[in-house]
């Protein structure tokens, strides 16, 4: 399990840069970044490699919540992303919102929030996928 | 029996009415040394004579707000000039503005009830008092600044803003009360918070807030906050400044001083009183103030009497919170809509912060209205479904309230503006 900061933002020029100015002076490396938006407000998740370093950086008054989720390793080929989804079909587990990214030739990290993180994590292991903890995230990444 | 500054807190009702009609001739004989009265007066054909019972005022004439401007600078003025020693001044613009001038005993009469005021709810001498209201033309400052010098508190003048120094003050002097609009002291939280300081481990016993119209949440929301209680002060300059009405200990409504002030509540269109517990526009006539008495002064503010007697024994009657002026109300499709209206949905749900804002402008030919505000940091879950949902709960909540369906903004927490002086709630954008 690794966790992912949510941080509530206004979907207007200038509050990204706010975000990653604050990150960038606190030394605060990026690993991943997700930005959803509906109307108005918007939402930016990001995986950095010092999440309780991040959370004061962006500080009060900011509206910002750690979101636990699962790292699973996949093989980057065709139809790697379909055995995770069938797995967690399987096992009656919705995926609520998904990211990934290839860190290298051969392999992926797919990013999925769920209602239940460590049942997701059981059912993907027996399927003989990697999950990764924070150490483990932070090695892949390198 | 409560402790009194002045026995006069608990007259009865016939001697506070007998006392009220000596000084109501005494008023309209005073009134009718002004140039604009005089004239009035005379139109009419009454004189202090006409008034043989507390009734025969309402063949007086409403004295209207217009009628200020119309006199500026001296028309009101019912003493020679020398007798003058100090001038209260709206912020109106030219052909807007308002002068109210006080004699030495009127500023000595104003300064004895807000000292009743102050004393009522608990301050002595001895009370350490952060007065954070605006001093100079505005009344709030001076008015409460010469009022708790009466009682022999030890007064910072602090005025408004600077709020790492308000607070460093606190500390260093031990402030036991303090006297603040509202919004500021909303705002002030964010610099506590900034400072690491908490209010609740200072020495305030109490706070007064005053010179702007709040909700029951908002008080809610300051007294939680603040860990103090906070009473409402009412005033108007035309009438001298705060301290014309004052809540007491039960904080059932704000006792209004009735050997200084006749009160009628009126329906705004009629001109006719409202039955007991109607809402309605609060019309004043001073009775004891000798450089510009007014005669039935159309106020502008909505309230209502509290019906019945208070808890606390005192028998002059109380007045609701102020729900508004009528001047603060906007019309949004043929609906009249109150800012405090919406400030008291706002403020009943936990989800929503402290700082709020209400925009109108005009989409095509519609009239739209838009309220911002800010979400708090904990009721953020992390996802947007969630925040639509509260988006259309707060939309929602309003139109059950207002009868029409704002839109709704959620903002950052601390984004919107902070509000150091009297809160700018309504920005009107619409055209003409």
């Amino acid at each position: 399990m690794i966790e992912q900061l949510a941080i509530f933002s206004e979907n207007k020029p200038g509050r990204l840069e706010k975000i990653t100015e604050a990150l960038a002076k606190a030394n605060v490396n990026i690993r991943a970044i997700h930005v959803a938006s509906l109307g108005d407000m918007g939402v930016i998740k990001l995986v950095v490699d010092r999440p309780d370093d991040a959370y004061r950086a962006l500080g009060a008054p900011a509206a910002i919540r750690k979101i636990p989720c699962v790292a699973v390793r996949v093989p980057d080929r065709p139809g790697a992303l379909h055995e995770v989804t069938r797995v967690l079909r399987e096992a009656g587990i919705n995926i609520e919102n998904a990211s990934g990214f290839a860190v290298s030739r051969a392999e992926a990290i797919l990013l999925l929030e769920v209602a239940d993180v460590p049942a997701a994590e059981q059912v993907l292991a027996q399927a003989e996928f990697k999950t990764l903890d924070e150490g483990e995230f932070e090695a892949a990444v390198l | 029996m409560p402790d009194l500054y002045d026995p006069l807190e608990l007259t009865s009702r016939d001697e506070l009415h007998a006392l009220q009609l000596d000084r109501l001739r005494w008023t309209i004989a005073q009134a009718a040394r002004s140039p604009h009265y005089a004239k009035v007066f005379s139109s009419l054909d009454i004189s202090a004579d006409s008034v043989n019972a507390l009734d025969d005022l309402r063949r007086f004439p409403f004295t209207e707000k217009q009628d200020l401007r119309d006199s500026y600078p001296f028309g009101l003025l019912a003493v020679p000039k020398d007798e003058v020693v100090r001038m209260h001044h709206s912020s109106g613009t030219t052909g807007m503005a308002i002068a109210v001038f006080h004699t030495a005993r009127d500023i000595a009469h104003w300064a004895d009830l807000v000292a009743r005021c102050l004393y009522m709810v608990g301050v002595r001498q001895g009370d350490v008092f952060q007065n954070m209201m605006t001093y100079g033309l505005f009344t709030g400052g001076l008015g409460l600044h010469y009022g708790a010098e009466k009682l022999g508190c030890f007064i910072l003048p602090t005025g408004a803003g600077n709020s790492h120094r308000q607070i460093q003050f606190m500390q260093i002097f031990s402030t036991t009360f303090v006297h603040i609009i509202p919004s500021y002291a909303l705002a002030l939280l964010g610099a506590f918070e900034e400072m690491g300081v908490d209010p609740k481990s200072l020495s305030l016993r109490l706070a007064v807030g005053g010179a702007e119209p709040y909700s029951e949440g908002m008080r809610a929301r300051l007294q939680e906050s603040w860990g103090i209680p906070f009473y409402n002060c009412y005033g108007l300059s035309e009438m001298q400044g705060p301290g014309v009405a004052f809540e007491c200990p039960a904080q059932q409504g704000l006792h209004i001083w009735e050997d200084s002030y006749l009160v009628e509540i009126i329906n705004p269109d009629t001109g006719e009183p409202v039955s007991d517990g109607e809402e309605g526009e609060l019309v004043l006539t001073s009775l004891t103030r000798e450089a510009m008495p007014l005669i039935r002064y159309r106020t502008r503010d909505l309230t209502s009497f509290v019906p019945g007697p208070c808890p606390c024994g005192r028998t002059h009657r109380r007045l609701s919170r102020i729900q508004g002026r009528s001047d603060d109300m906007f019309i949004l499709r043929g609906v009249n809509i109150f800012p405090l209206q919406i400030e008291r949905v706002l403020m009943s749900m936990p989800e929503v912060g402290h700082n709020y804002l209400i925009v109108l402008d005009r989409e095509g030919y519609a009239d739209r209205l838009t309220v911002r505000v800010e979400l708090t940091p904990e009721a953020f879950q992390g996802d947007l479904a969630h925040l639509k949902s509260l988006q259309d709960r707060i939309a929602d909540a309003l139109r059950e309230e207002i009868l029409v369906r704002p839109r709704v903004e959620l903002v950052e927490p601390g984004s919107l503006p902070r509000q150091e002086g009297k809160a700018v709630r309504v920005v009107d954008e619409r055209e003409g």
